[in-house]
């Protein structure tokens, strides 16, 4: 589902002492299937812009565009139901969201909500707990005996069983250990591709950005500060620092190499055994 | 004597239930960093919970600088183990952050015009001396946390338990709290425990405790434990950057002589090689 912003701004508590431009003039355009990292300082905006994906808040001026539905000032939503079925948002920490006796009635909270056949939802169930993972035997334990790992697949799982084609993700690795980072990130991609989602990724990870990410979104102070694909956006380390933000570990590797080196040390997509190879050149140069 | 010491730890919630830490000896010393990692439910929150008190040991002692934690002392270690948490929003008390730092004290009985003073002295230890009435809820992640850890410094404790307490922060904020943390720990000699999943943050500790499953996997220094990159894997840890990519090298036939920890260290190393051409 594409997803357009028009020249969107958002002030909270308007016309008051409090208030507070978000969101100033944004606009950009998300092609149905994409895969985008939106990062930015904290307080640059990304959250408000979150909360314009699924309708939670809409535009004080300027629209938002998502598949068929428009989100405009001062107009509701005309199906904001039906918008809220299409787009998934996976907030932070969402194993504190869960609620039910068991694991089983916490992922068919969603899809029972927006009246879904009680058929279809024992099977939507399942499959979902199948997507991120988790055991169908614990199907019937309450969430809360399950480890932190696994509550937050639970949780994922509700949203994935409203069968959205949007998802958006809030820093959904935090707090998980190295492995569960990793594995929550490769199931989100995974998911992404098998199911076509348009995903959105907010995150203070560049490396995630960079492994994961097919455009990249920089946000500052409410505005767009930079867009593109991520390699792009990374090779402008000047620009990124200026609104406290850096680049992976590796770029910032490469720009120490190429400094020492004296010699331009370019990123070519790589993990580290193409950096070494790179690297075991350079060190069996000729000295001159 | 030690800042802390665990003699034989076993814990567990209840009878019947399964044991979550299983024979946990180590110490601290004091002035020590002591850096302690794991995966997810490997029992490393559980040991901070049970170093001040929080939670009693099933079997097994603690001692903290000479003196064995009971349920009758536990005020007066509190006051010497201080605690920040993970979630930032969570901590707070005070509408501003002199009350915030004051609470402790205030809690304490610490007469006032020495409570001035700490309050003082210990926001200046974080660099926060400048926003002494302002509202917490408006400071950013790592300006709240350095707040809690002045909360902490105030009530002049020999050891800082950090459990996970930059986990929620962006990476500025991260380096924010590392960088207090350092600058205050090598002042006072104290002693500091951080509990993280945050491998640079592992790299720069004095010693590095692992934990799996319940029990101590190793203790040593950071330098020796990046060796064993394939095992801590396994354990689902994982290791820097800087030591997988020394890994890389090794499989392009380039061994280095030491294990680098840091970015200098391995362009040190490399450039010595090239030189030496």
């Amino acid at each position: 589902m594409d997803i357009t912003f028009k020249q969107v701004d958002y002030t909270y508590q308007a016309n008051s002492p409090f208030e507070h431009k978000a969101l100033k003039n944004l606009s950009f355009h998300l092609p149905g299937g994409s895969f985008t990292a939106i990062v930015g300082h904290t307080g640059s905006g990304k959250s408000t812009l979150l909360q314009h994906l699924n309708g939670l808040v809409r535009p004080t001026s300027g629209s938002v565009q998502i598949g068929e539905h428009t989100l405009e000032p001062k107009k509701k939503p005309k199906q904001a139901k039906e918008l809220r079925k299409q787009v998934g948002i996976v907030f932070q920490y969402p194993e504190h969201q869960l609620f039910e006796e068991t694991v089983e009635k916490d992922i068919a909270f969603g899809p029972r909500n927006f009246g879904v056949a009680e058929k279809e939802i024992a099977k939507r169930v399942k499959e979902s707990a199948a997507a991120v993972g988790l055991d169908l035997s614990l199907l019937s334990r309450s969430p809360f005996e399950l480890s932190g790992g696994q509550m937050r697949r639970v949780a994922i799982a509700g949203v994935l069983a409203v069968r959205p084609r949007v998802l958006v993700l809030d820093e959904p690795t935090a707090g998980l250990d190295p492995r569960g980072q990793q594995e929550i990130m490769d199931m989100f991609y995974r998911l992404h591709k098998e199911q076509q989602l348009t995903t959105i990724l907010v995150t203070h990870s560049m490396e995630d950005a960079l492994t994961y990410a097919d455009h990249m979104l920089v946000l500052d102070k409410g505005e767009k500060y930079m867009e593109g694909t991520p390699v792009k956006v990374f090779q402008d380390r000047q620009a990124l620092q200026q609104v406290q933000l850096d680049v992976p570990e590796i770029f910032q590797f490469l720009q120490k190499t190429s400094e020492r080196f004296g010699k331009q040390v370019a990123y070519e997509g790589e993990n580290v055994d193409r950096l070494a190879e790179q690297l075991a050149d350079l060190a069996g140069d000729k000295h001159e | 004597m030690y800042a802390i010491e665990f003699k034989n730890v076993s814990f567990r919630y209840e009878e019947e239930q399964p044991y979550v830490l299983r024979n946990v000896s180590f110490q601290v010393e004091a002035g020590e960093w002591l850096a302690i990692i794991g995966h997810n439910g490997s029992g490393k929150s559980t040991i901070a919970k049970l170093m001040n008190g929080l939670l009693f040991p099933t079997e097994g002692e603690i001692i903290i600088n000479g003196i064995p934690l009971n349920e009758e002392n536990i005020w007066e270690i509190r006051r010497q183990v201080g605690m920040v948490f993970q979630n930032p929003d969570n901590q707070f008390v005070g509408t501003t952050v002199r009350d915030d730092v004051a609470f402790g004290l205030e809690n304490r009985g610490v007469p006032r015009a020495e409570m001035m003073d700490r309050i003082t002295s210990s926001l200046e230890q974080v660099r926060m001396q400048d926003y002494l009435l302002h509202e917490p809820y408006r400071l950013s992640g790592g300006q709240k946390q350095r707040v809690a850890i002045a909360g902490v410094l105030a009530i002049s404790p020999s050891v800082i338990i950090l459990d996970e307490a930059t986990a929620m922060l962006d990476p500025l904020g991260r380096k924010e709290i590392l960088d207090t943390v350092h600058h205050v720990q090598a002042a006072q000699q104290l002693g500091l425990i951080t509990i993280t999943h945050d491998l640079n943050e592992v790299m720069q500790a004095h010693r590095v405790l692992v934990m799996n499953d319940g029990e101590i996997w190793t203790t040593t220094v950071p330098r020796e434990l990046v060796k064993r990159q394939t095992e801590l894997q396994q354990i689902g840890l994982d290791v820097p950057f800087v030591t997988q990519l020394a890994h890389a090298l090794e499989r392009q036939g380039i061994t280095l002589d030491e294990q680098p920890i840091d970015h200098e260290e391995l362009l040190d190393a490399l450039w010595t090689l090239h030189s030496n051409k």
